[in-house]
């Protein structure tokens, strides 16, 4: 019981941690690498190599006043924050960083954030409401829209996935493949996996960049049409929490992609030990290909990206669900 | 797709783009009556930065105005210097030394190229990518240097004379422009394989925002947005002024009237005006920069003078009416980006938010020029 009681805490403790670190190194993070990227050196004054300047982010936002306009609906107002901070921190419960490292090993751990992420969208919509600009209504609009339209075909990988590996329990699905790269969903040429997987990587890698409205994705925050868009009325701590929570989608989103694809903290080598410092590794390189879209990319059209989902990820991503289950069934 | 509407006002909002927005660059305020994420009607709002640059040149002498004809489009102040220099040293009828002439039109180019330069990146910001102003800025941070050395400005210069201009360029100045072509001549294909040919930027500049030529004529639009329509008018060409005729340059054209044609002819203009840098360098003559017999306070003749140049935004023109003293009896500025916003309400009708803005950004405004 005492022991039950002391994994509970250490794992929320570290869970919280890993999350608001990572939110906040990522902006460093974020902020270097599109220094060096646009032949700049990026922030550089607060500590060495501008190390601390996410201290000193977070200081400024938190000694900031949380002005709250006139006309919102400050309930709504105040709950959004939250409403896409927490699902993303609760996603982290099932992402198994290593073989024994994971907070709860969920069996239905892929199904429980696909179901946390859709929260996430509803904090933007409350949030955008509440806050009565028409600026943030209009995110709102497309937000909602767009994830209803990326959400389609992500789910349709992840069940043409699912269908070959029969499972839906992350850390599972990391021990099948073991063995080498060659193992691993990305590219395994065996007759228990699909032909089409590298492509349906490609369909998630585009959709978790949608779901988690990246650039070129970023319609809730298109700063040169919509001023701030969801977040434009939010000051202070509320931006900071809303930013927090992007962030650590970014992260799980990552995650998620690790786990499925490439082989969760298994060695690339066999000879190699496992260890969570691979799925570190992995994770952060998806990361680092994420930012660095960003700072590459303009900004699509907002029925550009819907034509994108409706006309061609979800059609290839039901030819590989139905190939995948043809070929499960041939073989 | 669309209901029977009796009151169409209940249907649409009044969605308020500006002062402060971000793709507005600097303080054009639009009122834009929206239907969902459609545009139903624009109305620009101007005279947030009104200074009464008019007025103020009835009330100063004919010198003392150069300052301002730097403060109205300061992204290419030297083609306003010009406008001005030009139109005054007509009414006095100053002739100008060849070296002074060639000088002026070397230094206007490259004022040009920094305008477009700007332009480009401000303008792939305005469609979210960011990356591409930073390099750009790092171009257009070279012909500034430059610029400095010979002007002792960065932005708003004050370099043209009636008569000539007020300081000679040097060899470093020679050799600095001849290295900086090459160096942007390097980059230009850069910008094309990463920009130009990006197939995100293509779908949201191809047959978006169409201007017709009709259109333009009726608005008496110019510049890169008139040659993006099809007309093949240049003010260097077809109305030339100073050592222009000396020159061999083309004048880029597209036919297609969309954002991507408007893009495009800035795109081709850089190169031109550095085809026109090269043969100015080359073949600069010796001589002072200076007319000998130019009078140090202007009082022209009784009459009516007009001048018009081709700045980086279209056709600038000025008109002088002079009583005979000291100062203008009537100073009238025509702004190109003025007439290129007056079309904008006409032709963002119907358009999405973001293209209209895209639009927009092709149009190149620069507001203190269309305040004035």
């Amino acid at each position: 019981m005492t022991n039950e009681l002391i994994r509970l805490i250490a794992f929320l403790v570290g869970i919280i941690a890993f999350a608001a670190g990572n939110a906040a190194y990522l902006v460093w993070v974020e902020r270097k690498v599109a220094g060096h990227i646009q032949r700049r050196i990026g922030p550089k004054e607060v500590g060495p190599y501008g190390l601390l300047q996410p201290l000193a982010d977070g200081v400024k936002l938190m000694s900031k006043q949380l002005l709250v306009p006139d006309g919102v609906d400050p309930i709504l107002f105040k709950v959004a924050p939250l409403m896409v901070l927490v699902p993303a921190v609760m996603s982290f419960v099932t992402i198994p960083f290593g073989e024994h490292l994971a907070a709860r090993n969920v069996d239905l751990g892929l199904l429980m954030i696909f179901a946390f992420a859709s929260v996430n969208v509803l904090g933007l919509l409350i949030g955008s409401w509440g806050s009565a600009n028409k600026y943030a209504v209009m995110a709102a609009a497309r937000v909602i829209s767009q994830n209803i339209a990326y959400e389609i075909p992500m789910l349709l990988t992840a069940i043409a996935l699912v269908m070959a590996t029969n499972t839906m329990n992350l850390n599972e699905m990391v021990s099948l493949q073991a063995g080498g790269f060659w193992q691993w969903n990305l590219i395994k040429l065996t007759f228990t996996a699909s032909p089409l997987t590298p492509i349906a990587f490609l369909i998630f890698f585009t959709t978790m960049l949608a779901e988690t409205n990246r650039a070129p994705f970023d319609m809730a925050e298109a700063e040169s049409e919509l001023v701030a868009g969801s977040f434009t009325e939010y000051s202070g701590m509320g931006f900071g929490v809303f930013f927090m929570g992007e962030y650590a989608n970014i992260v799980i989103g990552a995650a998620l992609t690790t786990c499925l694809f490439l082989g969760g903290w298994q060695s690339p080598l066999p000879f190699l030990p496992n260890g969570v410092v691979w799925f570190l590794i992995k994770m952060y390189a998806i990361i680092f290909t994420v930012v660095w879209i960003r700072w590459t990319f303009p900004r699509t059209q907002f029925y550009a990206l819907l034509n994108l989902s409706w006309k061609v990820l979800i059609p290839i991503s039901l030819v590989n669900l139905i190939v995948t289950a043809g070929w499960l069934k041939v073989f | 797709m669309s209901l029977d509407v009796i009151d169409k006002s209940l249907e649409t909002f009044v969605l308020n783009l500006g002062p402060q927005h971000p793709a507005t660059h600097g303080v054009l305020r639009v009122k834009l009556t929206m239907d969902g994420e459609y545009i139903v009607h624009a109305e620009p709002v101007l005279g947030y930065i009104h200074r009464m640059h008019e007025k103020m040149g009835e009330n100063r002498t004919w010198a003392q105005f150069m300052p301002n004809t730097g403060r109205l489009d300061y992204l290419a102040a030297l083609s306003y210097n010009h406008g001005y220099a030009l139109a005054a040293e007509r009414a006095e009828g100053i002739e100008v030394p060849e070296r002074a002439e060639y000088i002026r039109c070397i230094t206007v180019e490259l004022n040009r190229i920094a305008s477009h330069l700007l332009w480009f990146g401000a303008f792939v910001l305005d469609l979210g990518g960011f990356t591409p102003l930073l390099y750009a800025f790092d171009d257009r941070e070279q012909i500034l240097d430059l610029l400095e050395s010979v002007t002792g400005a960065r932005l708003t210069f004050c370099y043209f004379r009636f008569g000539g201009v007020y300081n000679d360029i040097d060899d470093n100045f020679i050799t600095g422009s001849r290295e900086f072509i090459k160096r942007l001549r390097s980059r230009m294909p850069m910008y094309h394989d990463l920009v130009s040919k990006n197939i995100i930027l293509i779908k949201r500049l191809k047959d978006i925002g169409p201007i017709s030529q009709e259109m333009c004529r009726r608005y008496g639009a110019t510049g890169p947005v008139l040659r993006g329509s099809g007309v093949n008018f240049d003010v260097r060409k077809h109305e030339p002024y100073s050592v222009y005729p000396e020159f061999d340059f083309d004048i880029p054209v597209y036919t297609e009237g969309d954002s991507m044609a408007r893009y495009m002819v800035r795109m081709d203009e850089m190169e031109q005006s550095m085809r026109i840098i090269e043969q100015g360098l080359a073949k600069l003559p010796e001589g002072p920069v200076m007319a000998a017999k130019a009078p140090k306070i202007l009082k022209p003749a009784k009459g009516d003078y007009y001048a018009a140049v081709e700045a980086a935004r279209g056709s600038f023109g000025i008109r002088l009416v002079s009583d005979g003293t000291n100062t203008p009896y009537r100073l009238k500025l025509r702004s190109p980006t003025f007439s290129n916003l007056s079309l904008f309400s006409e032709a963002c009708r119907g358009m999405i938010l973001p293209d209209a803005l895209a639009l927009m950004g092709t149009l190149d405004l620069v507001i203190p020029e269309i305040d004035r």
